[in-house]
């Protein structure tokens, strides 16, 4: 982040960063093999462009949008349309742009809603753009042609000639499409922070009243940011139509919206790659975070919780902090306490877990039995000791915790100081 | 000679009313290119105010704002800064988290004419970075090309403040009492700054410092409950009874006492 103005636009490093990246992509299903596996590799794909499209707003431009799955949503839709229109010869374009479609409709949309909702920032920006969401989410249920009513709307994405033998019936090929697009997005985004625009959506974000003081109307950078935004926003949805071939009202829901904001904070909205980190984080909670535990959606919510009181900016804040430590050589002497940290933070999770299960045992399993297994210990939701004994496990856990923090911040406080005098020293001499 | 040049800024029966309460009751000015012009007067008097209706921070309730004779009441402040006229303000106005460097560079593009664009790389506008780099040396903040703003210290950031009012290359500068909250030694060298940078444009500040004011200005406007009491040279207005009676009389007695 630092020398951004020195920087040559060519630097090696940067080849360096995006050839890893576009490795991985290429890699990645020859690791991850299996069916479940490419679905999840693709849905992070789909992900990870919706998530830094949100952050543009977020975390480049301080909007607070709690709307932004009307965007990718109404672009899935239109993907989805392409697509069938696609199918019948109605619409000449191959399966692969149908993603651009959506990218399409997002910028649309956005070009249309975005007029109401930029014209303010702040809290009134972020309840027009709550409203918006709630418009469109009805709307879904009162136009049963265009949303499909509560099947939703299928298509079928093998369709047309096969181009070098590539049909997309094979989820693989489904998900190199939704690479190459993600790749492209992810390059187009990073790109978008080190222009005019970029920059003095930053500007807006710190300072809009100042912004009009050196000539620019924030309205119009507010709105055309948004309109970009919807732009990668759309392209996302698109990409899920494709890989779904089934798309229904949720896409627009206000719970789409609620966890493209959830994980780009988690992620971390203050450096370009933490909403890479939340897009990964999200699928992995919503497909298999979810298969592991009925009470996710708890867990996930003290994590939130837990992050925006500790860690604001996120875990990429947190991989930041940790890195400018280690370049100052002082990462190891925090490793010890790190390692204490972990160890009384997940005794004390698997107290406090213990008794969230026993608890949605009892509510959802009662056919069952009491007895359930949890973390390979057999417990009783209807004892006494299973009880008592997550209690003592959970108290003696955030207990140590609790310790073993306080400890930590000073260490922390310590470390920074050295930093900071090491830093002086430096500029100093 | 000042009868053939165009007044650089001029107000006409400038008004602004809060509720019931009128604030600028009917100010008259005319600043000629070039003039450096303080503006003093008692805490709510109307000095902000009236930096306010010309900036186009507020729109004046009546009366009219000339800027190179072309109005700009009512017009918003970026129209406004792109005709021509730029302001500091009271209490730091800066972005925060960005650093010094890109603070000055926000201050430079839109007057290099690349407005909202998407397609060029920042670190190719040769033009902008050049510009910045030099702002950034005219306000002595050349070792802090990296540090963020809100990192940087008091003084530091009211030089910031300065850099990125005068970035776009207004010919007439507002100054919202720069050396405010500063020290004595602060304050001297921080006026060697203001007229440096400011050389050869037309400059209103407001100030509270008679010594400032009296170093800085060509003239003085004496503002005193929304009206301009007196407007004329240092040396006539300390000997103007009326702005000795109202005004001046005591704030000399509270500069010599060291506050203000």
């Amino acid at each position: 982040m630092r020398n951004q103005s020195t920087s040559k636009r060519f630097n090696t490093g940067r080849w360096v960063t995006w050839g890893l990246f576009a490795l991985l992509l290429a890699l990645a299903p020859w690791f991850f093999t299996g069916g479940l596996a490419i679905t999840v590799l693709s849905q992070m794909g789909i992900a990870i462009i919706a998530c830094l499209s949100y952050n543009m707003l977020l975390g480049q431009g301080g909007m607070l949008s709690f709307g932004h799955a009307v965007y990718t949503g109404l672009g899935s839709f239109l993907a989805i349309h392409a697509l069938n229109s696609a199918s019948s010869g109605a619409l000449p374009i191959p399966v692969s742009l149908v993603p651009i479609a959506g990218g399409l409709a997002g910028m649309g949309f956005a070009v249309l809603f975005g007029y109401v909702t930029t014209r303010k920032s702040g809290t009134t920006f972020a309840m027009i753009t709550l409203g918006m969401s709630e418009l469109v989410f009805a709307m879904s249920l009162m136009i049963p042609e265009f949303f499909g009513g509560e099947g939703g709307v299928s298509g079928n994405r093998v369709t047309g000639q096969a181009f070098l033998g590539i049909t997309y019936g094979p989820p693989v090929q489904v998900y190199y499409l939704i690479a190459v697009y993600t790749f492209v997005s992810v390059v187009a985004m990073f790109a978008f922070t080190r222009t005019p625009l970029g920059r003095m959506l930053n500007a807006v974000r710190d300072n809009p009243e100042r912004v009009e003081f050196v000539g620019y109307n924030t309205q119009r950078i507010r709105y055309t940011a948004f309109i970009i935004a919807g732009f990668f926003a759309g392209i996302s949805g698109g990409l899920g139509a494709l890989n779904f071939e089934i798309v229904t009202a949720e896409v627009v829901g206000a719970a789409r919206s609620g966890a493209y904001l959830l994980f780009t904070f988690l992620g971390g909205a203050t450096f370009f790659f933490g909403p890479i980190i939340g897009a990964i984080l999200m699928v992995l909670a919503f497909v298999l975070f979810s298969e592991f535990t009925k009470a996710w959606l708890l867990y996930l919510g003290l994590i939130f919780l837990f992050m925006v009181m500790y860690a604001p900016g996120g875990i990429a804040s947190l991989i930041m902090m940790n890195l400018r430590v280690a370049s100052f050589g002082k990462l190891r002497q925090l490793l010890l306490s790190y390692l204490v940290l972990a160890v009384t933070g997940v005794i004390g999770l698997a107290g406090a877990a213990a008794m969230v299960e026993m608890t949605y045992h009892i509510q959802l399993n009662a056919g069952q039995g009491s007895g359930l297994v949890f973390l390979g210990a057999p417990l009783d939701a209807a004892s006494m000791g299973s009880w008592s004994g997550a209690v003592i496990v959970m108290l003696a856990g955030f207990g140590c915790f609790e310790l073993a923090r306080r400890k930590f911040a000073r260490q922390w406080s310590h470390v920074q100081g050295l930093i900071e005098q090491e830093i002086h020293e430096r500029s100093v001499s | 000679m000042s009868a053939l040049l165009k007044p650089a800024l001029e107000l006409k029966n400038l008004r602004k009313s809060f509720g019931k309460t009128e604030i600028i009751r009917g100010i008259n000015l005319a600043v000629n290119p070039g003039e450096r012009v303080a503006i003093i007067g008692p805490n709510g008097a109307g000095k902000s105010t009236l930096f306010n209706l010309i900036s186009g921070r507020f729109e004046p309730t009546s009366g009219e704002v000339l800027l190179n004779g072309t109005r700009i009441d009512g017009k918003k402040p970026f129209e406004i800064n792109r005709l021509g006229l730029s302001r500091s303000f009271q209490i730091t106005n800066i972005f925060p988290k960005l650093s010094v460097f890109e603070n000055l560079r926000c201050s430079v593009l839109w007057s290099l004419g690349y407005r909202y664009t998407f397609f060029k790389f920042l670190a190719d506008l040769d033009d902008a970075n050049a510009r910045a780099e030099e702002l950034m040396q005219m306000i002595k903040l050349d070792k802090k090309h990296d540090v963020l703003a809100m990192n940087l210290t008091y003084a530091e950031q009211r030089a910031l403040e300065i850099g990125i009012t005068i970035g776009g290359g207004a010919g007439v500068i507002l100054l919202d009492e720069p050396t405010a909250g500063m020290s004595k030694s602060e304050t001297s060298r921080f006026i060697e700054l203001i007229k440096t940078v400011t050389e050869g444009k037309t400059l209103l500040t407001v100030e509270h410092d008679m010594g400032v004011v009296f170093g800085l200005a060509d003239k003085i406007a004496v503002v005193v409950y929304g009206e301009v009491l007196a407007f004329d040279t240092p040396d006539a207005v300390r000997a103007n009874a009326r702005v000795q009676e109202a005004y001046l009389g005591s704030a000399v007695a509270d500069a010599q006492a060291g506050g203000h």
